[in-house]
């Protein structure tokens, strides 16, 4: 029992805000990993890492108006997206710089917007809720509509799998088929806001690459089917966000009175299965050298 | 506006401008617009780290940009750029918010590194951004050429004897050094809005490097200078004001461009 007790730190299981964490962080980290490894074959990480960055305007909209920071978030992502493809997302020689001019502009206005919040609400903490995450501070009743936008976001990626991964691998044999490969960017591109909308709920808005980018980049080293690594993802994200989430609730045993925050075990975690993975990827081509 | 606290303020926001300008024409042209802006947003967390410690803010920048630098060429050698740069992006930030709610004075300091604070600037931080960035000016004035050649054809540069993946370090150490400098005076997230948008639009304006280099130097210094004068008549942050005029830029300079080409 002591053992036990030693892993989960007592009321781990009886908590509401650790059941409510474990629900909508499990969605994130599904949603935004399954997104994530087409955004890493598309090589769109940059994309993606902006879009949560320029919803974190729409989280401070958010607390402006004292609404549920999902919507803020959402409506900003989605705003966002269709900004990118309207910028002129598709001539890949310019879309770096055009993601990073809007990302800029995104930028611009959360700095106003929190400087808002702060003024109005005297709340100095909606800049660390905002880009940090305050994941054990959602409350029960976000359940439901995060789980509707999860729900949304698989239907979608179900919906246009295959054209989906055929541009995301060749685009030229995907146009040659026939496949509208700008309209399947677009459908990317809003999927990808519904993903980092969870995320930056669950770790924050400049965090919530972690969640796309880590575990998708993990399972592409090591898994060489699609399906394969979309599983593998979903996993990494799984395991990283559960043990985040433990590690942050007994961690207020550790230094009393102090939880250390969810956002950095998670990405800690991301990291370390990164690293793992890359050295199970690199095991058998030294086996092979060595045979040869 | 211009009384004696504020001039500190203006001479800094002034050399950074002029920094930020000269080596985002070269971000630009070399594309490298993910990294410039990682590297600052990874390095921010360094000033924390430096609060617990208890030395300079500006080294803990400095010791984070450059574990950026070094970890965004390590992983790029087996990984796309991209994925290389949100993976190093993602590590440096989570060792952040640790350090961040460890260091104490948690949300008023966040805000003012993540967007920066302009009003308290004393004569003694001056000299070390001016080192600093005459040091960056002068490695791009001498590195000028083989970058240029090695920006425009990474070919043609090889058999000139210039590495590509030594460029490319030398080059990400240049803006890892910048962002360290610029940090706590324009915040880690706008830093890269005054490196890409002044630089963006010099580009789209005229197709001479040297041309390009000056004029994105000045539109970079009139950015600056505008922002914080309507930061001070409105009292919003200057972060506000240099983003969307960063952005204003691009877009007047690209609908000139597709104006002056029409016949």
């Amino acid at each position: 029992m002591s053992f036990f007790n030693l892993i989960f730190a007592p009321g781990f299981f009886a908590s509401a805000p650790v059941q409510t964490a474990l629900v909508i962080g499990s969605a994130a980290a599904i949603v935004s990993a399954l997104i994530g490894v087409f955004t890493v074959l598309r090589g769109q990480s940059f994309a993606g890492h902006a879009l949560s960055d320029i919803s974190s305007a729409g989280g401070s909209v958010a607390f402006l108006l004292g609404i549920s920071a999902l919507w803020g978030f959402l409506g900003v992502a989605v705003l966002a997206a269709g900004a990118l493809e309207l910028a002129g997302l598709r001539r890949s020689k310019e879309r770096d710089l055009v993601t990073g001019i809007v990302l800029g502009a995104g930028l611009g206005l959360t700095a106003l917007l929190l400087h808002l919040d702060i003024g109005t609400r005297s709340s100095g903490g909606a800049a660390i809720s905002v880009m940090f995450g305050s994941i054990f501070a959602v409350p029960a009743s976000m359940i439901v509509p995060m789980l509707g936008v999860s729900g949304l976001a698989v239907l979608m990626m179900g919906l246009i799998y295959r054209p989906l991964l055929l541009t995301s691998l060749d685009p030229n044999l995907a146009s040659a088929q026939g496949v509208r490969v700008s309209s399947i960017g677009l459908l990317h591109l809003l999927i990808l806001s519904l993903a980092v909308t969870l995320s930056a709920m669950t770790i924050g808005a400049i965090l919530s690459t972690a969640l796309l980018i880590g575990p998708a980049a993990a399972a592409v080293q090591i898994a060489h089917r699609p399906g394969r690594a979309l599983l593998l993802a979903g996993l990494f994200g799984l395991i990283a966000t559960w043990g985040g989430v433990l590690l942050a609730y007994d961690s207020y045993t550790w230094t009393p009175g102090q939880a250390w925050p969810v956002s950095f075990f998670i990405t800690s975690l991301v990291s370390l299965i990164y690293v793992a993975a890359r050295l199970w990827a690199k095991r058998p081509v030294a086996r092979r050298t060595a045979e040869a | 506006m211009f009384a004696s606290y504020m001039i500190n303020g203006w001479i800094m926001a002034t050399i950074i401008a002029v920094v930020a300008g000269a080596v985002g024409l070269f971000v630009v042209l070399r594309g490298m617009s993910f990294a410039a802006h990682a590297l600052p947003l990874g390095a921010f967390p360094g000033a924390a780290a430096a609060n617990l410690l208890g030395i300079s803010e500006l080294w803990g920048l400095i010791g984070f940009s450059g574990l950026g630098v070094i970890g965004i060429t390590q992983l790029a050698q087996r990984q796309r750029r991209d994925v290389a740069t949100a993976l190093m992006l993602m590590a440096l930030l989570g060792l952040g918010t640790l350090f961040l709610s460890l260091s104490g004075h948690y949300a008023q300091g966040v805000y003012a590194l993540l967007f920066g604070q302009l009003v308290s600037v004393s004569r003694a931080e001056i000299w070390p951004v001016l080192a600093l960035g005459i040091l960056i000016i002068a490695a791009l004035g001498l590195g000028f050429r083989p970058l240029l050649l090695n920006t425009l054809s990474p070919d043609l540069a090889a058999t000139h004897g210039i590495s590509a993946g030594r460029a490319d370090f030398g080059f990400l150490a240049l803006v890892g050094i910048a962002t360290a400098m610029a940090l706590p005076v324009v915040g880690a997230l706008l830093v890269f809005s005054l490196m890409i948008g002044p630089a963006a639009a010099a580009r789209s304006l005229t197709n001479r490097p040297a041309t390009a280099l000056l004029l994105s130097v000045c539109l970079a210094v009139l950015t600056v200078w505008v922002s914080i004068a309507a930061a001070y008549i409105s009292d919003w942050p200057t972060g506000f004001f240099v983003g969307t005029l960063a952005a204003l830029l691009f877009a007047v300079a690209r609908l000139s461009r597709r104006f002056h080409r029409l016949p």
